[in-house]
């Protein structure tokens, strides 16, 4: 493939032609703020907060979806850009809560990581503000309406796995928002709660339930392991507290790895030190569960007793 | 130290001399103020009136340069009065005859006159003094930066031995050393008299083992002391010199007389983060590491050694200065210094060392270890001298008060003294912008008697002459300072006391007499146009 | 020893310890604001009450000893509850402003409010309103979100002993500030910094510090540079740069305590004054040079002083400055390669 050269912010960087500008960026270490895009997911340009500005371009472009040409000459952090990205980020700021204080996301929230940077706060204001919208149906799986963004990530990955496509948007404009299936709940849709919007999700409004009030990223030690259920490996974190494991958190689900719900529990099981109780969907309902069922080990666990069992009257 | 950081605030009473520990030291500062909110009582010997001097029980504003006097004066009178601890003196040391005396020369009447100091604050302070025995001498360049800077810390030794205040918890002799490593610089053998661990090469038997360690044959004679590598460099026999991570254009007395060296050597190498005063007058600069880069240890003023550890890569080319030193070293042919990292070279210390002889980076762990450790079972020495000194028996030499090499007179009225302040640590700290900002020029202290003799309000310019020099600075009106008397810092390049200072030196460590020199103060009427002169 | 019953299990400690004490040592954890082990107790948050069987009231465990036998609850129902109105109030009177404040990740309010679930506070009405005060380089105090637990005032009476801020007003208006309610600086305060380590909540912030996230650096423990002290700290590491300074209490000299230069002087390191190449001079003008080409000219003429004129021509000043390591090779290279006993360094300035 062809390689190219631009200029980034004053550095030169080479790189194929087929890159973005926000991956040649990344290559010269240069972070440009963006909460739609993921290197794993197919490109949106919806957020609009990774607009910079090219030489002998009118309009800013979205750095997401732009790719990159001989001799271009991008800022990636000029007047202009920084102006409009705090007015996208003030706008978004203006229809969501202020829940910093204990919200789960916190300390991970992409959006308060771009506030902070841009020094963006919170503003009292008569307007309305985003429905405060609960799916509490799921033990797994907490989602609030009011915090999403609209990104469009949790879609995206989620219709990525052929089973699954569950999520989509529904609604337009200011009615927009993120449903199950048509319109159902964690518990009446056909989610399998593999948690792939969670580990994507850049706010707080796809929470993974099992952590909810244990631990913020802050306040836990963290090591990654891999899952060892199936060949896929999926990664997930342990977060410790006081050296207790008190948490798994499924990391992104990159390179083809899918997550699933038996994963994520078995993780959960073999490294707790006390984990919680596990749930079943049963028509249309989550119902606490044994291990053994819950991680289909029911038979098998029969069987090995039978076998052992005969073994010693032998 | 004799004694331990942590010992501090268990001292019953502080004995601090010619330490301004709450800006030079100040983690140790706190510690002494606190044990005086809570209970203790603090003697500060000082010309100026710090914050140590605020809390003291007795604060003796001495005449500057007379504390050979004073200590003589005050075991004049302990002796007197019978306070003395005649078990300690008879059974751990020798030459207590010698030292009576001598003392005998000093009384009350004689020694108030020569430090300023009335006879009954005098009589008080050896009260207090003996009072106890948790009772610590701290001591730190208001001792040692005189012409009689060694005969000084002999005297402290007296009175320590005298009174029996060492060998023991919470007392001892303390002196509170200025740079981080400058304790384990000296271990480490970076003199011109020893090796590491304070060999002396005066005996035959440490060369002998010295050589069989490095395989090579090795030079019998003392090498020079630093003024005097400045002296040979000028008379032209020092040809070549190399600095590692030092300053002396800035921080060596009379400026003028070492920039004059400097320039008189055929070869300079300087090894450093910056370019530095001293650097300008290099051949070659080799760019360094600072220690966030690197690994290591450093060594306290109460010998623990701690570790150093790399938290950054260096910038750029800059390397390692163990590394860049093994280089050069291996390219003028010598063997032995192929060293894989840091602690490969700490083995070598180890083997070499006694006294760190039982440290390793494994021990050290969250604590450090305090020397001597000999074998790698023992817990370290949190203080010395318990039951024997290492000669055996405490020598005790009397030591005669002498007058400091300058006195003020009618051309150079004023008595200028320098040190070190909270904000800044001699040069690398004005590399700091938050440092800095906090305290970006020199704020010379002169008395409010003076400055309006002088005629001068706060922060105004003055111009300091002294016979090697004349610089400008700032000033600022206080009475911590006495009439008569001025204080700098020595970490303004644009303000560069040193060019001030008298290079008299104390006759055996060769230390500067920084703490005296004469000089006179000049009101400066057209500011701009001196400062345009100075650059 | 004194055995008592802590949430229904039997526990033995020392005497005369505080029932917060003896719950940290079994591993509970008490929720506290204004306590801090090496301070005086202030008994001022209430948020460390504990329900004490035969006591009608709540009792203060920082500041309660514990007793033979007693029976102490200290999450029971009744505790949490009033934990949460304490935590209410708090935040009644505290900005909302998580999302961009430089606490945010170690604040104490944000921990306990996450704890217990208190979202905001309930109870409407005057707040706190202050100017923030930012003029000197190094502290920012922002008396809005100061919750009057006076930590830094202890700090800087017991430990720094300067004494420098005090309480003053009282009811709504009390407030922590400096003599004459000046702004920080350098005549009325020592700059040490004690105060903001102690801080539990954004009123001290260390300006070093601001624009980085505490969950985004890594730290690594060392010695500091400074004076012979020898404090140990923790350098704060952020995307390969060290970005300042924070206490690690481990230290066996100083523990928390730091001063002025210790914490604040990590500026000089990404000094861009720093040469990071090596210079040779030529023709009175600094020449950046190969590693290769610099030392070449160093071996040769350091060898052909020593040829020419021996050993004892070459001088050599090591640094007090360095580390054992680099002090110990640098004497053994003027004795071995250079064959001289002429190396010193400023142990005597």
């Amino acid at each position: 493939m062809k390689n190219i050269t631009l200029t980034i912010d004053g550095q030169q960087v080479i790189v194929p032609e087929d890159y973005t500008i926000i991956q040649a960026a990344e290559k010269l270490n240069i972070e440009i703020p963006a909460l739609c895009y993921d290197p794993n997911l197919e490109i949106a340009a919806a957020c609009r907060l990774c607009i910079v500005e090219i030489e002998g371009s009118h309009k800013l472009q979205t750095s997401c979806s732009t790719k990159v040409k001989e001799g271009m000459v991008v800022y990636t952090e000029s007047e202009k850009v920084v102006m409009v990205r705090k007015e996208l980020l003030q706008l978004l700021l203006d229809s969501h809560p202020n829940d910093c204080l204990t919200c789960q996301k916190a300390g991970e929230c992409l959006l308060q990581k771009y506030a902070y940077r841009y020094e963006i706060k919170f503003k009292d204001h008569q307007g309305a503000k985003r429905p405060k919208l609960i799916d509490t149906s799921s033990p797994y799986i907490l989602k609030d309406n009011s915090k999403c963004i609209l990104c469009g990530k949790c879609v995206r990955t989620c219709n990525q796995v052929g089973e699954r496509q569950v999520l989509s948007f529904a609604e337009r404009g200011y009615d927009t928002r993120i449903v199950l299936d048509a319109d159902q709940t964690f518990a009446t849709s056909k989610c399998v709660s593999c948690n792939r919007c969670v580990a994507v999700c850049p706010v707080g409004a796809l929470i993974d339930k099992r952590q909810l009030g244990k631990t913020r990223v802050w306040d836990a030690d963290r090591k990654t392991i891999n899952c060892k259920v199936c060949a896929y490996g999926c990664e997930f974190e342990v977060l410790s507290k006081n050296k207790k494991n008190i948490a798994i958190r499924a990391k992104s689900p990159s390179n083809g790895r899918p997550l699933c719900l038996k994963g994520r529990l078995t993780t959960e099981l073999m490294n707790l030190d006390n984990p919680d109780t596990p749930y079943r969907k049963i028509g249309g309902k989550f119902v606490e569960s044994s291990w053994a069922k819950t991680l289909g080990l029911s038979d098998i666990m029969e069987k090995i007793e039978d076998v052992e069992k005969s073994k010693k009257s032998d | 130290m004799s004694n331990s950081i942590g010992e501090v605030e268990g001292n019953e009473v502080l004995f601090v001399i010619g330490s301004n520990a709450t800006e030079a030291h100040p983690i140790i500062g706190n510690k002494m103020k606190r044990a005086v909110k809570n209970g203790s009582k603090l003697i500060v010997i000082d010309p100026r009136r710090t914050e140590l001097a605020e809390m003291a029980t007795l604060w003796l504003p001495v005449n500057s340069g007379t504390d050979a006097a004073l200590i003589n004066g005050l075991m004049h009178i302990i002796v007197k009065e019978g306070w003395h601890d005649k078990e300690f003196i008879e059974t751990r040391c020798t030459g207590f005859e010698n030292v009576l005396e001598v003392i005998e020369q000093y009384p009350p009447e004689v020694v108030a006159r020569i430090t300023g100091i009335s006879e009954e604050i005098l009589y008080e302070t050896a009260k207090l003094y003996t009072s106890t025995k948790k009772a610590g001498i701290f001591y730190t360049l208001g001792i040692t930066e005189h012409t009689t800077g060694t005969a000084n810390v002999m005297n402290l030794a007296n009175l320590a031995m005298l009174t029996g205040h060492l060998g023991i918890e919470n007392a001892g002799i303390n002196p509170l050393r200025g740079q981080n490593n400058v304790q384990g610089a000296c271990d480490m053998g970076a003199l011109p008299n020893t090796f590491p661990g304070y060999q002396n090469l005066s005996e035959v038997k440490n060369i002998a083992l010295f050589e069989e360690f490095w395989n090579v044959k090795l030079n019998p004679n003392n090498g020079l002391r630093i003024p005097e590598m400045l002296d040979e460099a000028l008379k032209g026999n020092v040809k070549a010199m190399y600095v590692m991570g030092e300053d002396p254009v800035l921080t060596d007395p009379d400026a003028n007389h070492v920039k004059k060296s400097l320039e008189n050597l055929d070869f300079l190498v300087v090894q450093d983060l910056f370019l530095t005063e001293t650097a300008k007058f290099a051949d070659v600069i080799l760019p360094a590491t600072c220690y966030a880069e690197k690994d290591g240890t450093f060594t306290n003023t109460e010998r623990r050694v701690q570790r150093v550890k790399k938290a950054v890569e260096a910038p750029g080319e800059c390397r390692l200065d163990w590394k860049i030193l093994s280089e050069i070293a291996t390219k003028l042919g010598a063997k032995g210094f192929d060293y894989k990292n840091s602690e490969d070279i700490f083995n070598e210390i180890r083997l070499t060392t006694p006294s760190y002889r039982g440290i390793t980076y494994k021990r050290i762990g969250k604590v450090g270890i305090q020397w001597p450790c000999p074998t790698e079972e023992h817990p370290g020495t949190p203080y010395l001298h318990k039951g024997t000194f290492p000669r055996g028996k405490g020598l005790m030499i009397p030591v005669e008060y002498e007058a400091p090499a300058e006195l003020v007179c009618e051309e150079y009225p004023i008595l200028l003294s320098t040190g070190r302040m909270l904000y800044h640590y001699n040069i690398m700290t004005r590399h700091s912008k938050k440092l800095d900002d906090i305290r970006p020029y020199e704020l010379a202290e002169m008395n409010p008697v003076d400055a309006e003799k002088l005629g001068v309000k706060e922060e105004d310019f003055v111009r300091v002459i002294s016979r090697r020099g004349s610089i400008l600075t700032r000033i600022t009106i206080t009475d911590k300072v006495k009439p008569g008397m001025m204080f700098m810092t020595f970490h303004y390049k644009e303000s560069p006391v040193n060019e001030l200072t008298n290079s008299a030196y104390d006759p055996i460590t060769k230390t500067a007499e920084y703490k005296i020199s004469a000089v006179r103060v000049e009101k400066v009427e057209k500011v701009e146009k001196e400062l345009e002169l100075a650059k | 020893m004194i055995t008592f019953i802590m949430n229904g299990k039997k526990v033995e400690v020392k005497e005369d310890i505080s029932i917060l004490e003896a719950a940290r040592e079994n591993g509970v954890d008490i929720p506290t604001l204004c306590y801090d082990r090496e301070l005086s107790i202030f008994g001022g948050c209430r948020l460390c009450i504990v329900e004490v069987e035969g006591s009608k009231k709540l009792v203060a465990s920082c500041s309660a000893k514990v007793r033979e036998g007693m029976v102490v609850y200290t999450e029971s129902e009744r505790v949490v509850k009033v934990r949460r109105d304490i935590l209410d109030l708090l935040l009644s009177n505290h900005p909302m402003d998580c999302l961009t404040c430089e606490k945010s990740g170690e604040c104490k309010l944000q921990d306990y409010a996450y704890r217990y679930g208190v979202r905001e506070g309930s109870f409407k009405g005057e707040r706190k309103n202050y100017a923030i005060d930012s003029l000197n380089p190094v502290i920012e105090r922002d008396q809005s979100k100061c919750i009057l637990c006076g930590k830094c005032v202890r700090v800087c009476s017991e430990i720094q002993v300067t004494s420098a801020i005090a309480f003053t007003n009282r009811g709504f208006n009390s407030k922590v500030t400096t003599g004459f309610d000046k702004p920080i600086d350098y005549k009325n305060c020592r700059m040490c910094g004690q105060c903001i380590t102690a801080c539990p909540t954004g009123a001290l912030i260390n300006k070093q510090l601001k624009g980085i996230r505490p969950w985004e650096v890594k730290k690594v423990r060392t010695t500091c540079p400074f004076c012979g002290t020898g404090c140990n700290f923790d350098l704060n590491v952020k995307d390969g740069k060290v970005v300042g300074v924070t206490p690690n209490p481990d230290s066996p000299v100083n523990g928390k305590s730091l001063c002025v230069k210790g914490r604040y002087h990590t500026d000089f390191i990404n000094s861009p004054d720093r040469i990071t190449k090596p210079l040779i001079k030529k023709d009175g003008e600094f020449v950046e040079s190969s590693w290769e080409e610099a030392i070449r000219l160093v071996v040769k003429s350091l060898k052909d002083v020593k040829e020419q004129y021996g050993g004892d021509a070459i001088a050599g000043l090591s640094s007090a400055r360095c580390t054992n390591e680099d002090n110990f090779v640098f004497q053994k290279m003027m004795r071995v390669a250079l064959g001289t006993n002429n190396v010193d360094h400023c142990a005597r300035t």
